[in-house]
């Protein structure tokens, strides 16, 4: 096809020109004939006619495929142009790649997260609700809440309420823990997934001591059950009980509320809603689907009217009657609410970089185009028009724009790579990231974009004014306009590079501060992993035993110093919700009004194994045996708070109920950061499991102190519980180090992505600098040369190229200032410990960028320095 | 003195009534460019000037519209020429245009003389 356009078009060119030739033939030989000389004819003529080349032009458009040839022609052209500067088309290009590359991996990351909708039909019309607390924060919403709602609501094609179940596969060499949800009958109609073999669940099989029936993701089938479609009706052990499969679901279902669960069982609660039951526990999530036609103003309006009319068939107790109504938003918003800053952030920040990265292109295109200014005036006084001209230089610029996209997607493959494997726990739906057609279609648009973009002004500019000059003058001695724009775009980049430095520098002091927050313990050397037990065989009894046999076990592996159980761990990121204390001494005598204050079981020990030090009094030890007086410890901040002034030792408290025994405060310990390094929430109150009453914690942290490598030591520990009772499983092992490294993820990312965004920046605005300066000392040589000659020292003419860089950086700073200034607003929420205007932040980056373009200005200052005046003078 | 900028505009301003000049010259008979400029130009008293840069253009578009139709000849100074000449098409084309003229300068000469005046007088 473009062999035959191309002949056509020969054949073309070769007719016209030889029409336009014989036209001037025959104007020639009229002259001739009415007596004019040959030359005079001619000229005269020539005259007439006009500018062949521009005729050509004009007459070569009324071919209709023109454009294609000239398209042909531009890129052709536009790719040996483009080859004959390799410099320039290698840093171009390798620019351009950063800059498309990096925002097309943030983009495939932040897309499936904040703005594709979720992977469910009609995905928008899945809401999560809300009951509210005391503080105004979401509450978990109740059972009693949920049937309430599904009787009387009219918002809704279905609701369902969730709750974790984590069930032991038991009967095999090893048990293996399982992820689940207890979810009621309607869970899947919500979310609309319905399962692919089997059927869903009944709500007969959602009553109370319902049949044993279970779900299972289409992962866990094929991992444990091969595949088989007869699993449909067979029975598989759960916690010692036999549970009858009923369904499997597809495999493309994620279970966005629960990622991990592999396995679901109905709910079973009494739907009698008995007044003391769990079924008014603040501990489910309650998930719905809007009908069609009903949006989320409608269906909150009506959720709080219910919520404030209550009915008599509805009794609620005082702790939820919804005085505060309910709360309704998406799941998608519900689900991304909480990395949403973070994310909007990191996607602002790339697309500096991105434009970083355009700036200084076009900065080299313009300077490309300032040596280029002779070949422009050649070619217009062949006849090519300026708009021809814009087109060529606009192709060549989108060539350089698709050869940097194309080595861009290389660059975002890497990088989406990179960013999966850096993303911080929380992160929701990490495994839809990657390079989908949204991302080609996101990546080909911006690369577009840059390419108009970086090649327009270069492109108006090497068109611009009366091109006949350019020909006459050496190309050398035009400076003027496209250096002023020039210096404008490196002020610009300067600006943009502190804007991003500033938010990297913030975000690694906040780092620092949340890592020199003392946690109250001894963290290193600390293996910590949770021990549970399961099946019917457990009562109170026996489940003491098991874990006071498994901690002596513990104790004899070699290498361990000290371990201990504990209900809780800090840092883990789960802590159950604070118990009310009530202190005997206290004044109100109203147990409503006590702070909550987190609980610990723990065997003795605990104290010593942790590293948590005593203050008054005594730790918890062997005589705190379940029939001896009950003895508890409290922490520090509980201790001053509570008696200010006094010696705590001796008074009393209750935990939780305001029916259950007073306890005896025999000690105080230190304060230690429980839920999270920056949350500053230090009152605890400890227990030894013996003394525990209340309930039976199944489930225990164990906490190992051992020399050397802890993490090694797993096996061994594992094997050790494990010969006390081989069916009960182990999970969740990790170092205390892993765990704080954890608590600080989210953090952690955005600094990684901003550091590198920021040193991208430093060496693009530094690249900048340094191009402008050099293409102005290489202008000026003539001008430095008179200047030496004149008598200027070596020193002056360094001094001045300095200053001029100087300034320009100069300039750039004070306006980066103010958008650092307002850029910091948006990370406000991800920093800790430093304000969004330190001044050490602020100052270190100004003279980290000062320094850098010192350095850029040095070797273009050097080079005007070692001018030659009786070399550069005799030049010209 | 020809300005090269302003060909353009040139051609946009004399569309219409060049492409009825040149079907209007070529009814007398095949024609070069050359000639074809040299005879609006006589005819028009030397009034009117045709423009390379608006000829050949118009030439090249007529001869894609299928209007006239080209061939290589001989001249009389032994020289190779291009030759244009009317199509069926483009005699048809030419009536087409020459009534829309005709109903043109009509119109403008009564919009610039009033038909009221004169009933008036």
């Amino acid at each position: 096809m473009r062999l035959r356009l191309w002949s056509r078009r020969q054949e073309h060119e070769a007719e016209l020109d030889e029409e336009l030739r014989s036209h001037l033939a025959m104007a020639v030989q009229d002259r001739l004939e009415r007596g004019e000389t040959l030359a005079e004819a001619e000229a005269a003529a020539r005259r007439e006619f006009g500018n062949v080349g521009l005729v050509k032009e004009v007459t070569r458009e009324m071919w209709g495929w023109m454009w294609i040839a000239q398209l042909l022609q531009d890129i052709r052209y536009g790719l040996r142009s483009l080859r004959r500067g390799p410099g320039f088309t290698a840093v171009a290009v390798l620019t351009l790649a950063i800059g498309i590359g990096a925002s097309t991996a943030i983009f495939s990351a932040v897309n499936p997260i904040l703005f594709k909708p979720l992977p469910y039909p009609q995905a928008a019309r899945v809401m999560m609700i809300w009951d509210f607390g005391d503080d105004g924060t979401n509450l978990y919403p109740t059972f009693g809440t949920y049937r309430e709602l599904a009787e009387r609501s009219r918002s809704f094609d279905a609701l369902a309420v969730m709750r974790p179940w984590q069930p032991t596969r038991t009967g095999m060499a090893e048990p293996e823990r399982l992820d689940g949800q207890r979810v009621s009958a309607n869970y899947f109609r919500v979310l609309g997934v319905p399962p692919v073999l089997g059927r869903d669940f009944d709500s007969s099989e959602d009553q109370i001591n319902g049949p044993r029936v279970v779900i299972l993701s289409d992962g866990l089938w094929r991992r444990h059950y091969g595949g088989d479609n007869r699993i449909i009706g067979q029975e598989i052990t759960l916690n010692d009980n036999l549970y009858t499969v009923i369904g499997v679901l597809p495999s493309t279902f994620e279970n966005l509320l629960a990622p991990a669960a592999e396995l679901w069982t109905p709910l079973q609660y009494d739907q009698s809603l008995p007044s003391e039951g769990r079924e008014w526990g603040h501990h489910l999530r309650m998930v719905g689907r809007l009908r069609s036609g009903v949006g989320i103003e409608q269906a909150s309006q009506e959720l709080n009217m219910i919520a404030r009319s209550p009915v008599p068939e509805f009794s609620r107790p005082a702790h939820a009657a919804l005085e505060r109504g309910l709360s309704i938003n998406s799941l998608q918003d519900d689900m991304t609410g909480g990395v949403k800053p973070a994310l909007l952030a990191i996607l602002g920040a790339v697309l500096l970089v991105l434009l970083i990265a355009c700036v200084n292109v076009m900065n080299l295109l313009l300077a490309r185009g300032a040596r280029r200014r002779g070949e422009f005036a050649m070619r217009a006084a062949l006849g090519a028009t300026r708009a021809r001209l814009i087109r060529q230089l606009l192709t060549e610029s989108l060539l350089l724009a698709l050869i940097g996209g194309a080595l861009g997607m290389v660059v975002a493959m890497f990088g989406v790579d990179a960013l999966v494997a850096l993303s911080p726990a929380g992160l929701p739906r990490v495994n839809a990231i990657g390079v989908d057609g949204a991302v080609f279609a996101f990546a080909f648009g911006i690369t577009t974009l840059v390419g108009v973009l970086v090649g327009l002004v270069p492109a108006m500019h090497a068109s611009r004014g009366d091109l006949r000059t350019g020909l006459q003058q050496s190309s050398q001695r035009t400076a003027g306009g496209h250096q002023l724009t020039r210096r404008t775009l490196v002020v610009a980049e300067v600006a943009l590079a502190l804007v991003l430095l500033v938010s990297a520098g913030l975000l690694l002091r906040s780092m620092q501060h949340l890592f020199a927050i003392d946690p109250g313990f001894d963290t290193s050397h600390l293996l910590t992993m949770q021990v549970q037990t399961s099946g019917q065989r457990f009562d109170e009894d026996t489940t003491h035993r098991f874990f006071a046999q498994s901690l002596e076990a513990v104790l004899h592996v070699p290498g361990v110093t000290a371990a201990a159980f504990t209900s809780q761990l800090p840092l883990s990121g789960d802590l159950e919700d604070g118990y009310g204390v009530h202190f005997e001494s206290s004044p109100t005598g109203n147990p409503e009004a006590d702070n909550a204050a987190f609980r610990y079981a723990v065997t003795p020990g605990y104290f010593e194994a942790m590293g948590i030090p005593l203050r008054r009094g005594r730790l918890l030890d062997a005589r705190d045996v379940a029939d001896a007086p009950v003895a508890v410890l409290i922490s520090e901040s509980l201790a001053k708070s509570k008696f200010p002034g006094q010696d705590p030792i001796g008074q009393r408290l209750r935990i939780g109920p305001s029916d259950g025994p007073w306890a005896t405060i025999v000690g105080v310990v230190g304060d230690v950061k429980q839920t999270s390094l920056v949350v500053s929430q230090p009152d605890a109150v400890y227990i030894t499991t013996a003394q525990w009453q209340l309930f039976v914690d199944r489930a225990l942290w164990l906490i190992v102190r051992a020399r050397g490598n802890t993490a090694a030591l797993t096996p061994a520990i594992r094997q050790a519980i494990w010969s006390v009772d081989k069916d009960q499983p182990i999970i969740r092992v990790a170092t205390m180090d892993d765990l704080l490294a954890a608590s600080a993820a989210e953090r952690r990312f955005a600094l990684i992505l901003f550091e590198v965004f920021g040193i991208v920046a430093l060496a693009l605005a530094a690249t900048g600098i340094y191009g402008v300066l050099s293409g102005s000392v290489a202008e000026r040589t003539r001008e430095i040369g008179v200047r030496l000659a004149l008598g200027a020292s070596r020193g002056q003419i360094l001094a001045l190229v300095f200053s001029q860089g100087i300034k320009l950086t100069g300039l750039g700073v004070v306006i980066g200032l103010v958008g650092a200034v307002a850029a910091s607003q948006t990370i406000i929420t991800l920093l800790y410990g430093v304000s969004r205007l330190d001044p050490i932040t602020y100052l270190g980056v100004i003279t980290l960028l000062m320094g850098v373009s010192v350095i850029a200005c040095w070797v273009p200052a050097w080079r005007a320095a070692r001018v030659d005046p009786s070399i550069t003078l005799r030049a010209e | 003195m020809p300005k090269k900028s302003t060909y353009q505009n040139k051609i946009e301003l004399l569309q219409g009534t060049l492409d009825l000049l040149v079907l209007q010259t070529l009814q007398w008979g095949p024609q070069h460019g050359y000639g074809i400029s040299q005879a609006i130009q006589t005819n028009s008293g030397e009034v009117l000037q045709v423009d390379t840069g608006s000829l050949y253009p118009a030439l090249h578009r007529l001869e894609r519209q299928k209007a006239i139709s080209s061939e290589w000849k001989i001249s009389e100074h032994n020289q190779r020429v291009k030759v244009y000449h009317l199509t069926a098409n483009g005699k048809k084309q030419l009536a087409n245009e020459l009534s829309r003229w005709e109903q043109l300068s009509e119109a403008i000469n009564r919009a610039l003389n009033p038909p009221q005046k004169e009933s008036e007088a």
